[in-house]
């Protein structure tokens, strides 16, 4: 992958409030929120950045704040680099940011995703609904503090959820999560040494 | 000595062309011989579901390869593939529509228990919205098992009362 050597330097004469970002691979800038999206307008117009190939975020769990960033990657088609851009949310409760979508009509259903995962406020989205759960989902299942099971609620539909009694359950954990994770030994990276199944003897955590 | 009625006499010109039998056996061998799935097709199962369909496997061995798309005219609902809590509630309401007698198979682990999905948007097994008649292990299972599943599924209805079914809700 070819990397735009340029750009650094060039941004960081454009807007001297964009710091670098720890990246391995392609340049990457810390913005503030409301500087986000001048610095991505740049980028597309005057950096042939056109193509966004992804708008997500990231929690760093209840105890940090800034809580929440939202990251943006984007790609050029002319020079076939990429260019990633992060800004933190001012509010960890009522996590916002203004939305891409006045710049490219596909971040669309990426700040929906984000808003449907995360809980972050794409300010001016002209659509701004759950994507993937449905509407009267009342969590935000990509949260630190959400549980990979799940939290008991309603299904959507109240009379279907009236006949059948229970709606959505935590699912069991028995022999799970089945992920295995990197960089321990194998003994402990294996999905069967994460068994989260609660017995007698472990009591289900709350 | 009085002329025996031709119309309720035993005819012998057309003996042969007579079968004596029970009701119950009469219409079950007509169910399970005409059972018209709704493929609900939901993941990667429903392609060993198509697969099941076409000439290689050719589910039209036993009857079943009328797919149909609407569930007022399907017998069975073959459930091939994950159920999403999303998904779940059109699920139940296409299961509802569906004329009785009705069946369900559970086709794969994601219909029968949620399979590997063990999260926060995946119904852990179909059985939990609709009642399920026949469940079919395998990630996906081959044709051959849901062959198998629909076999098993008509030696079921063969030995039920065919009546019973057209009256009860589920
Ligand atoms: S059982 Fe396997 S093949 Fe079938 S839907 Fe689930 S993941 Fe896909």
């Amino acid at each position: 992958m070819t990397t735009d050597v340029a750009l650094p330097t060039a941004v960081s004469l454009q807007f001297p409030s964009a710091a670098p970002r720890p990246s391995l691979d392609c340049p990457a800038f810390n913005v503030p929120a409301d500087g986000a999206l001048a610095l991505l307008h740049y980028l597309r117009d005057t950096q042939g950045y056109d193509f966004l190939m992804d708008v997500t975020a990231i929690d760093w769990s209840a105890e940090v704040s800034p809580r929440f960033t939202v990251v943006w990657h984007l790609y050029s088609s002319t020079k076939h680099t990429y260019v990633r851009v992060a800004a933190e949310c001012a509010s960890d409760a009522e996590p916002a940011m203004p939305t891409a979508t006045g710049l490219w009509a596909g971040a669309d259903w990426h700040e929906r995703e984000a808003y449907d995962m995360f809980g972050i406020k794409f300010t001016g989205h002209p659509d701004l609904r759950r994507i993937l759960m449905w509407d009267a989902y009342p969590y935000f299942p990509l949260r630190k503090e959400f549980p990979l099971a799940g939290l008991p609620t309603e299904m959507s539909d109240a009379d279907i959820n009236a006949e059948i009694g229970v709606g959505v359950i935590s699912a069991p954990m028995v022999g799970g999560p089945f992920v295995a994770t990197p960089g321990e030994p194998m003994s402990a990276a294996e999905p069967r040494a994460k068994d989260e199944a609660w017995s007698e003897k472990r009591e289900k955590p709350e | 000595m009085v002329a025996a009625s031709p119309e309720v006499t035993y005819n012998s010109k057309i003996e042969g062309d007579i079968t004596v039998t029970r009701v119950d056996a009469a219409i079950n061998w007509l169910r399970t011989n005409s059972m018209w799935p709704m493929p609900m097709g939901l993941a990667c199962c429903a392609i060993e579901l198509m697969a099941t369909a076409s000439s290689r496997f050719d589910i039209a061995r036993f009857g079943a390869e009328v797919m149909r798309f609407s569930p007022r005219q399907s017998d069975c609902m073959i459930v091939a593939g994950t159920v999403t809590y999303k998904m779940a509630p059109v699920v139940r309401r296409i299961y509802d529509q569906m004329a009785a007698p009705k069946w369900v198979i559970a086709m794969g682990a994601c219909a029968s228990s949620g399979g590997m999905y063990r999260s926060y948007a995946t119904l852990q097994g179909v059985d939990r919205i609709i009642p399920v008649d026949v469940y079919v292990s395998g990630c996906p299972p081959r044709p051959e098992a849901l062959l198998d599943a629909l076999m098993k599924l008509q030696a079921k209805v063969r030995q039920e009362p065919a009546l019973k079914k057209q009256f009860s809700a589920a």
